[in-house]
């Protein structure tokens, strides 16, 4: 299967692989940062990003292990994109459910509507476990965006 | 039948959830739109049956005259369609 909206939203510049995250603040910055890496936010919204958290907690943990950050559209969006962090070490959110966190997704959308179909390649990858094993077991980005 | 998805902005993880409650509601032949949202308009809604959210934020959503479902790994369709199930069969 080919993921050619997630191949184009995620820039080998805006992956990180085996990183350390010293909590979850720390994860969703390094997300964050990789969106700005890419050109496609600017830094204010690596803070909205974590403002979400405080303002909403952390109900972004979508499926065990795997985090969902982002804010919403805004001027410190340039372009819809993707950002990817897989952590060394899994990092407490606080969800009951579904930590510790080993895969964090950062999203920014340009609006509310030109980024669905990249959702619906996103929700189809990552319900298929064996490419979330791959994405995690991936020693650098070309492995990672070799999958899509 | 009108179900909302919410999460803290309405873009990433409600559209996900929408996305998987209207693959279920379709399996199980319901005649339902899945709109997403974010917690503030949700807040100011009191038109939904069914409010599909994540646990934490349920208590934001308090309150309002829909039913709450809570759904704890977005990527579980049997979770979906056992919580959905027992509400709309």
């Amino acid at each position: 299967m080919r993921f050619e909206a997630l191949a184009d939203a995620l820039l080998a510049d805006s992956i990180r692989v085996g990183a350390i995250a010293l909590d979850r603040e720390h994860a969703i910055a390094m997300a964050g940062d990789l969106l700005v890496a890419g050109g496609r936010t600017t830094p204010d919204y690596t803070g909205q990003m974590i403002d979400a958290l405080v303002e909403h907690g952390p109900y972004m943990v979508i499926a065990p292990g795997i985090a969902l950050v982002h804010g919403r559209p805004s001027e410190a969006v340039l372009e819809t994109g993707l950002s990817l962090v897989t952590l060394a070490q899994p990092v407490q959110f606080g969800n009951a459910a579904n930590d510790p966190v080993r895969l964090v997704i950062g999203l920014c959308a340009f609006d509310h509507s030109s980024h669905l179909g990249l959702m619906q390649e996103l929700a189809t990858f990552l319900m298929n476990d064996g490419y979330v094993n791959s994405l995690l077991n991936a020693v650098d980005s070309e492995q990672i965006r070799e999958l899509f | 039948m009108k179900i909302i998805a919410v999460c803290g902005m309405g873009i990433g993880t409600s559209v996900l959830l929408k996305m998987n409650a209207e693959k279920v509601l379709r399996q199980l032949e319901l005649d339902a739109t899945v709109e997403a949202t974010s917690v503030d308009i949700a807040r100011a809604s009191r038109d939904a049956q069914i409010i599909l959210t994540t646990p934490d934020l349920v208590p934001q959503l308090q309150g309002l005259p829909s039913e709450i479902i809570a759904i704890e790994h977005f990527f579980d369709l049997e979770e979906i369609t056992e919580k959905l199930s027992k509400s709309l069969l």
